[in-house]
């Protein structure tokens, strides 16, 4: 039924990941609703999916800069994706 | 502030169900493709990032993106402010509003297929009214077909023509909401026009300046039909846009994977500039 979407297993994790990030976020706004809003370093006022859309488009564009200017492997900057994604909950 | 219920959320589930069809099912799909390769029949090969390295590093792929953003910048230098001078001058009460009104929503409800089409024959140096009038009245060597020069300017005048009007009627709606006692106030205190403007009606037409910019440049940095019925991406690759090399590589040439890693690139792009033009104009807003 889904093979018109030429799933592999790499992406369909991918996407399992994303969507297991949003549902956590979810279950937490729903358990403990309104806890979430700060103003971090970037001096914007953010919510915990702020934070998440910041830390997954920052993702993003670490791995598109290395990609374009080292090539392959992608290792370094899935450490500085996960640094930022860290750094994004913590103190954005 | 604590949310009492999260019943609201149950009524934005239909939204989500249509998104999820017309938006992140496709989307989703886009990925997949752009770890891969196929030759038809729906067979699939993996390439990992492959095609984001080759994008990346591609000439053609930088002189489309800059040719794209060189167009977005001209685009909204001119109509942005274009919009705010027109709706300054456009009467607030009497006969005139609707004529106004109505002149200045009619580009925007012309397909744009047909605004290309219009343009184009237009355009023409040997039947077009602006061809003609330029080439044969006017003795200027103006040929949108085989000069890149003239394209852009054609092509930066249509989407003015086109799209002003969207401009000048948000700003339009944001002036006319501001109460008479603002002016009144500004003339007891001998406000200038320039001061009435800087700090009375430009504050108050910030939000829908937001939305106004926000939407310019998601259009003009997607532009595709009117600029692939003028031109078609010519003369030469002068005016082959980022949305149009996309199409050539997923259409023309079937290159499915290369297509679905710059939609994703693309996409990336639109995101970020989005994120920042609303964030960074309304972030006092909370104050």
């Amino acid at each position: 039924m889904l093979s018109w979407m030429a799933w592999t297993w790499q992406t369909a994790a991918f996407f399992i990941a994303l969507f297991a990030a949003i549902g956590v976020i979810t279950f937490i706004e729903i358990r403990w609703p309104g806890t979430s809003e700060r103003k971090g370093v970037l001096r914007l006022t953010t919510t915990r999916g702020d934070r998440l859309f910041l830390g997954l488009l920052g993702s993003a564009y670490i791995s598109l800069a290395w990609l374009g200017i080292f090539g392959t492997p992608l290792w370094v900057p899935l450490g500085l994706a996960i640094a930022w994604l860290i750094f994004c909950f913590w103190k954005v | 502030m604590k949310t009492q219920n999260q019943k609201a959320w149950f009524f934005v589930l239909p939204v989500l169900l249509l998104v999820a069809f017309n938006a992140l099912i496709p989307m989703m799909t886009v990925v997949n493709y752009s770890v891969q390769e196929t030759f038809g029949n729906n067979v699939f090969f993996w390439h990992g990032v492959g095609w984001f390295e080759d994008l990346l590093n591609s000439e053609r792929f930088h002189a489309a993106l800059g040719r794209q953003i060189l167009f977005t910048t001209i685009i909204l230098l001119i109509e942005i402010p274009l919009g705010i001078v027109i709706a300054l001058a456009m009467p607030r009460k009497g006969i005139w509003v609707p004529v106004c009104l109505v002149l200045m929503a009619l580009p925007m409800l012309i397909p744009w297929n047909v605004v290309g089409a219009m343009w184009n024959i237009f355009t023409l140096p040997d039947i077009g009214l602006l061809g003609y009038l330029m080439n044969t009245t006017l003795g200027i060597d103006y040929d949108m077909t085989q000069d890149p020069f003239a394209a852009w300017v054609t092509i930066v005048t249509m989407d003015v023509w086109h799209w002003t009007s969207l401009v000048v009627l948000l700003c339009y709606a944001g002036l006319v909401s501001i109460p008479d006692a603002y002016y009144q106030a500004a003339k007891i205190d001998g406000a200038s026009s320039w001061s009435v403007f800087r700090y009375i009606q430009l504050p108050k037409m910030k939000q829908v300046l937001t939305i106004a910019i926000l939407l310019r440049f998601m259009d003009s940095f997607n532009i595709y039909t009117e600029v692939f019925v003028m031109t078609g991406g010519g003369p030469g690759n002068s005016t082959t846009f980022l949305s149009i090399d996309l199409v050539k590589i997923a259409l023309g040439q079937f290159d499915l994977g290369p297509a679905a890693a710059m939609s994703l690139i693309y996409f990336a792009i639109t995101l970020l500039v989005s994120w920042l033009f609303y964030t960074l104009m309304t972030k006092d807003d909370g104050k």
